[in-house]
């Protein structure tokens, strides 16, 4: 016997998602896809970032071989024409006439475009596939000026995407009196439009468009108060229309409005064709978001492999990120008093707008909109979803966790089993931390693979993020605070213990309190620890060195490794240029700029790096440290002497700061920034230490990091001058480098710093532990022993004699580090 | 019956070659050996110098050290923190993964490795 044959209408994110979860319940169909598209599915939620650089292929759901490699025929670029219900056929435009068993309509939305006068005009368009965004893009080349009809939340991505695009003047187009009306307040409104205004668009509220004019393109808007506004572009966002019209012609129910009337199995009026998605009405409601979307894809797929499962309408809250803006609504958050209890919390300095709807008895939550800061949308939308009981005081849950990120994780532990965490693929919190304990799932991807959480919309990342530290932490395995096996002490007490009794190496540090033999964990940090303290030359004692540090240089895969000369706050002369440029050429290097404003050479061999390195440092160059747990670099912008806005010259501070904290030793790799002006061009925020120039002198941020998880530096200290600014940099380095734990940023230091920012604040500037002065002197005695590591190893031939792959042959390389050619240069091969 | 093995011995290099603690590659022929002063233990020991895990030749830049209540003696490949018993050559957590090892005999200040 056959297989049954399904088509499916549509080959959108809901028709896409809608095979995936066939296919997951049975291989007993043939699958037959139809799209009107020329491209397969792609993710219609990110469009936006279509013009901040990602590909049509970036965006795509699957790869065109998935079709294939599953079994299913594919036909895009062809619309199903007409639907014969009485022969079970579908004729396509291209003439394709196929049987159906079962018919899944999956054919989504179009924009609504309202009739209005002169609509059809050129430079009029709608927001809604990739090759809309291809013609958008096209014309926005030549505008200026651009307006969005509709402040909705399709309206403002729009907008954004204008932005994106270059077009300096982006106007907002809404009818309604504020903006995004399904989902926030007037006050929220106020709120968000104070910020988008700030960040240049116009808005314009109340407006009625009453006709588009311009002779062949569109010149200008008139609008029914009579006004007038001249723009070059504008594009449609004015709601959307359910594709009904196929369904309409085969004679299925529709709604009046619109939309293909299902039941709760997402069957239509004919039992053996379901729809799905934003083309299917029900009881009387379009659901026009990505979740319930592929609910209903689930159902229908359930339903066809007889498994019950049914629809009963769809929770709306939504949370993103509008031109930087979050915004955030869930539950029910237009109930009002005297149904229930509201909380407001509104800072028009920040602009954050958050408001809380909560019983009258005070016991749950009912649900809120966020703007401006939407860090505890999932939180609180876990609280509204398993009516958890509120705490005491409510109002923490809009004014934050002061109690830092340890409770929020405790919290989040806190949820039932059965709390759904993405909504998108339907995975609950049980499955998450089973995929934990049982599954062995420690990371985000693995846990994307393993349960697809996290892989719809995205929204729901750190929370799964939460669930994997915290089922962790309470299975045990969490990193305990002493430093491994052979060490019962954590890394601050250990510091004291060897500062106190003056042990200068590791044997003896691990004779007096520790025991065996030592491992690849305590190593590197009693050789962190003693260089921190005595600043000796660290090749002293190479055997404790972590592999980099070992041989001074980046180990890279074929066992060649990368070189990294200093290059103080990026600044650099022409023949400092050329020796680079000389010495890459003759030790067959690759070079490439790297993200710390400076040049890293790969591809050198243990036995070149001494000759390597003598001939950088004849030239006057330094160890770059890019090998070590210690300073890299501090980047800098060009600044007030070059730059038209820049207050300072934040090049000669960021050098003399690179100077200052150059070869220093610390927990973890340290980097900073120095910018002339608050626009920020050295990214100073995003570092451990940044330092921004303002009118009055400097602003010093600290505790920052790029990486996995990235994070702002917070500010310490306002409008201070050069030396009280260095003062300060070495107290909270030193005091950093004294307490944090073994490979932790000052970012996570700071994290779990009881008291956070204030109590740094308090210790650096007010000086609250009578520790500045020790501080300051003890970075001084590490100032004043700066020394190259590489100097000392190139003028040494005791120490050079270790730069070799063999012992007894030191003059030949690894035949095994290969080479591949790429861009005219070389490349390591592939592991 | 016993069954005698031929150990050949071969010079590998010189004590001071290899540094208190650490390692140290030796060529033979187109073979690559590892070798370890375990100077704390008064011990050497001699292993292959590709890790299994990546292909990469880099045993020798490990750092040495002990694991566990016996104190087993290890080395962890540079790359990825893959851990080897020195005596049995097996991976620490990761039983798949296993080099081979060589006995090791240090006479007049030569250390010379056994291959069988």
């Amino acid at each position: 016997m056959s297989k049954p044959t399904i088509i499916v209408v549509g080959n959108g994110m809901v028709g896409y998602k809608f095979c995936e979860k066939l296919l997951a319940r049975s291989t007993q169909f043939q699958i037959i896809v139809f799209g009107e598209e020329p491209r397969h599915a792609y993710d219609r939620v990110h469009l936006s970032e279509y013009f901040n650089g990602k590909t049509a292929d970036d965006l795509s759901l699957s790869t065109l071989s998935w079709y294939a490699d599953n079994g299913i025929a594919l036909h895009l670029d062809d619309p199903i024409q007409e639907i014969n219900r009485t022969e079970k056929t579908i004729h396509s435009l291209k003439g394709v006439t196929l049987k159906y068993d079962y018919l899944v309509l999956a054919t989504g939305s179009s924009a609504f475009v309202p009739d209005i006068p002169g609509i059809e005009k050129e430079g009029v368009f709608v927001y809604r596939t990739i090759e809309d965004l291809e013609l958008i893009k096209a014309c926005a080349a030549n505008a200026k000026s651009g307006a969005v009809m509709g402040g909705g939340l399709l309206g403002l991505e729009a907008a954004k995407a204008l932005i994106d695009l270059g077009i300096t003047e982006t106007h907002v187009i809404e009818f309604a009196p504020r903006l995004m009306p399904r989902q926030i307040d007037s006050a929220g409104s106020n709120m968000l439009q104070m910020k988008l205004s700030q960040l240049g668009l116009h808005i314009h509220l109340n407006k009625s468009t009453a006709a588009i004019v311009g002779d062949k393109k569109i010149q200008s808007l008139k609008f029914n108060d009579d006004s007038q506004l001249a723009v070059d572009m504008l594009v449609i966002s004015a709601g959307i229309r359910p594709r009904d019209e196929l369904a309409k012609l085969a004679g299925l129910h529709v709604g009046t409005r619109g939309g293909i009337v299902v039941n709760e199995k997402m069957q239509t009026s004919d039992e053996h064709i379901y729809a799905i998605g934003e083309c299917a009405l029900y009881e009387g409601m379009i659901y026009g978001l990505i979740a319930p979307g592929y609910e209903m894809a689930d159902i229908a797929a359930a339903h066809l492999t007889a498994a019950d499962k049914s629809f009963y309408g769809y929770d709306m809250s939504t949370k993103l990120k509008l031109i930087g803006v979050d915004v955030a609504s869930f539950g029910d958050a237009f109930i009002t008093e005297p149904d229930c209890r509201t909380i407001l919390f509104e800072d028009t300095h920040k602009g954050i707008y958050k408001r809380i709807n909560i019983t009258n008895d005070g016991k749950n939550l009912l649900g809120g909109i966020l703007i401006g800061d939407a860090e505890a949308y999932n939180m609180l939308l876990q609280t509204v979803n398993n009516k958890i009981v509120l705490p005491p005081d409510p109002e923490d849950l809009i004014l934050g966790s002061r109690g830092g990120a340890a409770s929020e994780g405790a919290g989040v532990m806190n949820l039932p089993d059965d709390a759904l965490i993405c909504s998108c693929e339907a995975v609950t919190k049980g499955a998450i931390c089973s995929a934990v304990a049982d599954g062995g799932v420690v990371s985000i991807d693995g846990m994307k693979k393993c349960t697809k959480a996290g892989t719809g919309c995205g929204g729901c990342v750190p929370l799964v993020k939460d669930l994997i530290a915290g089922t962790l932490k309470a299975n045990g395995q969490y990193v305990k605070n002493v430093i491994c096996e052979h060490f019962d002490y954590s890394r601050q007490e250990l510091f004291d213990l060897v500062k106190i009794n003056k042990l200068k190496n590791y044997d003896l540090v691990l004779d007096h309190y520790g025991k065996g033999d030592g491992c690849e964990t305590c190593k590197p940090v009693v050789a962190s620890i003693l260089s921190s303290l005595w600043n000796d030359v660290i090749v002293k004692q190479e055997v404790i060195q972590d592999s980099n540090d070992r041989f001074l240089a980046n180990i890279q895969k074929g066992g060649t490794y990368s070189v990294v000369p200093r290059i103080p706050g990026g600044e650099i002369t022409p023949d400092k240029l050329i020796v680079i440029g000389q010495v890459a050429k003759r030790y067959g290097l690759y070079t490439k700029i790297t993200g710390g404003q400076r040049i890293d050479l790969f591809g050198a061999h243990l036995s070149d790096l001494p000759l390597i390195w003598e001939e950088l440092i004849d030239a006057g160059f330094e160890s770059g440290h890019a090998y070590g747990k210690a300073l890299r670099t501090v980047k800098s912008c060009v600044g007030s002497t070059w730059c038209r806005f820049g207050l300072h010259d934040s090049v000669t501070f960021a050098i003399e700061i690179e100077d200052r904290y150059k070869g220093i030793r610390a927990p973890h790799k340290l980097k900073g920034g120095v910018s002339g002006c608050v626009r920020e061009c050295a990214e100073a925020q995003s570092k451990d230490f940044g330092i921004i120039a303002t009118e009055k002198g400097w602003n010093l941020y600290v505790c920052g990091n790029g990486g996995s998880k990235p994070q702002h530096a917070l500010l310490l200290a306002t409008d201070i001058d050069k030396e009280t600014l260095v003062k300060y940099l070495d107290r909270f380095l030193m005091f950093y480098i004294k307490t944090a734990d073994p490979l932790t940023r000052t970012a996570t230091w700071l994290n779990k710093l009881d008291g956070g920012m204030s109590y740094l604040k308090n210790v650096i500037v007010n000086d609250s532990l009578g520790l500045a002065e020790q501080l300051e002197e003890e970075m001084q005695a590490l100032v004043n022993t700066y020394h190259c590591e590489w100097k000392e190893v190139v003028e040494n031939p005791a120490m050079r004699k270790r730069f070799a792959h063999f012992i007894n042959a030191p003059e030949e390389k690894d035949p095994t580090a290969q080479f591949e050619p790429m861009r005219e240069q070389v490349k390591a091969k592939g592991w | 019956m016993e069954t005698a093995i031929e150990i050949k011995w071969i010079l590998a290099c010189y004590v001071d070659d290899v540094p208190e603690n650490g390692g140290s590659c030796v060529k033979h022929g187109d073979e690559q050996i590892a070798i370890f002063n375990f100077t704390r233990r008064g011990e050497w020991y001699a292993t292959q110098n590709l890790c299994p895990h990546k292909q990469q030749m880099a045993i020798s830049r490990g750092m040495i050290g002990s694991t566990g209540e016996s104190c087993e003696p290890k080395v962890a490949c540079p790359f990825h923190k893959k851990a080897f018993s020195l005596l049995t050559g097996e991976c620490i957590g990761e039983e798949e993964l296993v080099i081979k090892t060589y006995p090791v005999k240090v006479a007049d200040g030569k250390v010379f490795v056994g291959l069988a």
